[in-house]
């Protein structure tokens, strides 16, 4: 608990890559195998099952602060953080708990989560009360499963690189799927010899991901070097075939076989040794559906008859990683795309798996026209692939890139805000906006990001100085400021006031020249949904 | 606030009608008595000043040189129309005070900003009874509870100290009234060379020239040769984050002393390498303990966490009112870029 606790201070109080990787090297490097593959799992942004509710370990901080839970509630608005909230309470002690973390977990944490609460209450007060200030912190985010430290997966994977001397994508690929932190596991992670053979059948590869294009994509060369493909708006999958068993994995490495039975039962016809990269979209009458309508779909948890029939899915084939048991990303993308192919050409069934479509132009400039097309696709643009690349570990500049089209835009009121979380918290960063419906401002958007830091410092004066009601954390505020959202996708909604739904709003700017009085109403949002009604019904 | 006391809210401030002065007025008057030199209480174009007598150097770099400023000890009483008024420290920066205000009987403590955490630059807060007290609560909530200075010191030196076995400069950001100066006093002197921005440094002069103890600073402005940069020590105020410059250090290591520092989402919102937790404010308890001696019957409660605060007392028994002024707090980020600002 020490040296990890250590370790997330000075990861914390740097903002350097170079130093975090460092940091990490040095701790896997001194730490003893077992806690270091717990710190691994946590690193690696995994978290156990719920061990003690957030609610009761609020509970027992507020007894030994002796503060209101009101106040609580404030101070944790204030802070954007529960657990850290709660280090900051308890009373002050300068002593350091020495338990090794396995131990911790192991035995002291895991075997909490089915005792009764005297039981829990008792150990986690105990376990307070030997750890100082940093050490709570770390503690109550083990338990409460919000460890974030800043270090992205691939910071970890480089630190365990430096110290083992295996390349990156080996250890990613060690790391993906379900594994438990034991002494033997981090033993292996490290291991410097390679076996073909020792690979799990479930293993995905890790994906490869695209940037958005910041340039003219003229800039990219000879179009005939490059790939373009409709941006879909799904799941990103990958699906394994491997010793007659199927798995499909979310980018995320959630293993989501059982939420898409059809796509699982298509896939027991691929041979074996295949695994395909892909999308997978919700899928009607020959044409894509409203992402919503997959949200609505991964949210239950029985999929019943009418979900089936009434939101059925496939999977939008772009890449093929392994072939006839073998690994091909290292090979050119053009020829896994000939590979893949002659995979989906080979299927009886022909509707589930299909083979994304390659869009063909003369130049860039009849690229661009083609593109105007995506809204009424329902697509969110090109994905832009370069033919002679290989299959490569994770974001990635060069190779793919994303080109996605000119989002949507509208100008609407701030009327309420809400502190962040996080970096954000003690700041007003969490905006709900508004659209004239005659002489009222009706709620439409929330949006959190796309303001910089001096600008979101503004809104959060304004804010403070014109609250006209404070609702719990929400504060209602003069309608005055417009604002310019953007969004991708616009929809009907019996859920909403406003009658609409829009996805992924953020703030474009600030429209200071704009008064609120001549912001935009519902009217121009429904001519604009009845403009785009094709490609979202 | 109390209808037809000594003390009343208005547009321009908080006045005394029956001495016709306003203390920290935001818009110009004839009287002002002001607490400290800040700018949301050392206000400008104001036709007379009284300060504390230990912040008159303070008041006036701050304030416009044809302004007619007077001081008087802390202590001593001055009669204006009936009015006695006195300043008594409170511990925030050097001269800042309480205006303590009696007429018939009634006495009113203004408190400004203050700390009761030790501070070697200033006089230590003195704890004054009243019947009305108006507090600030720019940390108003029991999350805000400062370590010792002098741990925070010596994670300060022992960050610069690190930096300089890495030749690389410590660039620390601390407000240039009162924390850059607290800074430079705790700060272990024998690390190696420290230097200014222009801001802190003019301010820094007149701290030296009121006796306070402060090591030996240069101004950054005028160096020629980059290289005496390495592994030195600067303190610049927090507008200089991000500024071009800055490029003048070379590789840099950066670090905030704040208040707000404590949280980790405002240390990250900050961007810097290395938070210290330093505040000229009252933490929680300090502000709990402040208001407990004072022995009001009623606390006024302005700036930061008010509304907080007055829940909070409210529901441990003392009567307690928020007053809506339009001070800032200068750990407020936003301030601290003004001022900053300003002085460059």
């Amino acid at each position: 608990m020490k040296h990890f606790t250590e370790l997330y201070v000075q990861l914390d109080q740097t903002t350097k890559t170079n130093e975090k990787v460092e940091a990490m090297r040095s701790y896997f490097e001194r730490a003893e195998k077992h806690d270091a593959s717990w710190a691994l799992y946590f690193l690696s942004g995994r978290k156990p099952r719920q061990i003690v509710p957030s609610k009761k370990l609020r509970e027992w901080s507020l007894e030994l602060s002796g503060i209101p839970e009101w106040l609580f509630m404030e101070s944790r608005d204030t802070v954007g953080d529960s657990a850290e909230t709660m280090a900051l309470l308890l009373p002050n002690n300068a002593q350091t708990h020495e338990t090794p973390l396995h131990i911790l977990v192991e035995r002291e944490l895991l075997p909490l989560r089915n005792s009764d609460e005297l039981v829990q209450k008792a150990a986690v007060t105990e376990a307070w009360s030997k750890m100082n200030y940093s050490q709570r912190l770390v503690y109550n985010k083990l338990i409460t499963g919000a460890f974030r430290v800043g270090v992205s997966q691939l910071l970890v994977m480089r630190a365990l690189s430096q110290l083992s001397d295996l390349p990156t994508d080996v250890i990613a690929m060690r790391l993906m799927g379900d594994w438990t932190p034991t002494q033997e596991f981090f033993a292996e992670l490290m291991n410097p010899v390679l076996e073909t053979d020792e690979t799990p059948i479930a293993r995905p590869f890790p994906f490869h991901l695209a940037h958005q294009i910041d340039f003219a994509p003229a800039n990219l060369g000879k179009i005939s070097d490059w790939q373009a493909e409709w941006k879909w708006d799904g799941i990103r999958a990958q699906i394994i075939r491997r010793q007659d068993e199927v798995f499909i994995w979310s980018r995320g490495e959630d293993l989501m076989t059982e939420r898409f039975p059809e796509i699982e039962k298509a896939a027991r016809e691929l041979p074996n040794g295949t695994v395909l990269d892909g999308e997978i979209l919700p899928w009607l009458d020959g044409r894509v559906m409203p992402f919503t309508e997959l949200q609505k779909r991964i949210g239950r948890k029985n999929l019943t008859a009418t979900i089936l029939s009434g939101i059925p899915v496939i999977l939008q084939c772009y890449d093929l990683l392994e072939y006839e048991g073998r690994d091909i990303r290292s090979f050119e993308f053009k020829v896994r795309r000939e590979f893949l192919e002659k995979t989906i050409a080979a299927l009886e069934d022909q509707q589930t798996f299909r083979l994304t479509e390659s869009v063909a132009a003369a130049n860039w400039e009849d690229l661009a026209t083609i593109r105007e097309q995506s809204r009424a696709l329902g697509v969110e643009g090109f994905m832009l692939k370069y033919r002679n690349a290989p299959y490569r570990v994770g974001r990635h500049r060069g190779d793919w890139w994303k080109w996605k089209i000119d989002p949507l835009t509208i100008d609407a009121v701030l009327i309420y805000a809400q502190k962040g979380s996080g970096k954000r918290s003690n700041l007003f960063t969490d905006y709900t906006f508004a659209v004239w419906k005659g002489e009222e401002l009706v709620p439409f958007a929330k949006a959190y990001s796309g303001l910089t830091d001096a600008e979101i410092r503004k809104v959060d004066r304004f804010v403070r100085d014109n609250t006209i009601e404070t609702f719990g954390p929400v504060r209602s505020v003069k309608p005055e400021l417009v604002f310019e959202l953007a969004f991708e996708a616009i929809q009907r909604s019996t859920r909403h006031k406003s009658g609409v739904a829009v996805r992924f709003p953020r703030i474009s700017r600030r429209r200071e020249d704009k008064l609120a009085k001549n912001a935009d109403s519902l009217q121009t949002i429904n001519e604009m949904l009845d403009a785009y009604q094709s490609a979202v019904i | 606030m109390k209808k037809g006391g000594l003390i009343s809210l208005t547009t321009k401030g908080l006045f005394c009608r029956q001495g016709n002065f306003y203390i920290d007025p935001w818009l110009p008057v004839d009287n002002a008595v002001v607490t400290h030199a800040h700018a949301d209480h050392a206000y400008r174009g104001s036709k007379n000043y009284l300060v504390a007598e230990e912040g008159e150097s303070l008041a006036r770099i701050r304030l416009d040189p044809e302004s007619d400023i007077s001081s008087q000890k802390y202590g001593k009483k001055t009669d204006i129309n009936g009015v006695k008024v006195s300043f008594h420290p409170a511990g925030h920066i050097l001269g800042s005070a309480q205006v303590r205000v009696e007429y018939k009987g009634e006495v009113w403590v203004i408190s400004g900003d203050y700390k009761l955490t030790p501070d070697a630059t200033c006089a230590a807060f003195e704890p004054v009874r009243c019947n009305y007290f108006i507090t600030e609560a720019t940390f108003g909530l029991p999350i805000y509870r400062w370590p010792p200075p002098k741990r925070v010191f010596a994670e300060i030196s022992d960050w610069w100290r690190q930096n300089r076995e890495q030749e690389k400069a410590s660039v620390v950001f601390a407000y240039s009234l009162g924390k850059a100066q607290r800074v430079l006093n705790g700060v272990d002197r024998s690390i190696g060379p420290i230097f200014t921005h222009g801001a802190v440094e003019r301010l820094t002069q007149a701290y030296r020239e009121s006796g306070i103890d402060l090591p030996t600073t240069t101004y950054a402005g005028g160096v020629t040769n980059r290289k005496e940069f390495a592994g030195s020590l600067i303190v610049a105020p927090p507008s200089a984050q991000g500024s071009t410059w800055l490029r003048r250090f070379g590789r840099h290591s950066t670090g905030f002393a704040s208040g707000w520092m404590l949280v980790r989402g405002a240390r990250r919102q900050r961007a810097v390498d290395r938070g210290f937790v330093l505040s000229d404010h009252a933490d929680w308890p300090e502000l709990l303990m402040a208001i407990e001696s004072a022995h009001a019957e009623t606390v006024y409660v302005t700036h930061g966490f008010s509304e907080e605060v007055v829940r909070y007392l409210k529901e441990t028994g003392v009567n307690a009112e928020p007053l809506k002024t339009k001070f800032i707090g200068d750990d407020s980020a936003e301030f601290e870029d003004e001022e900053g600002d300003r002085n460059r």
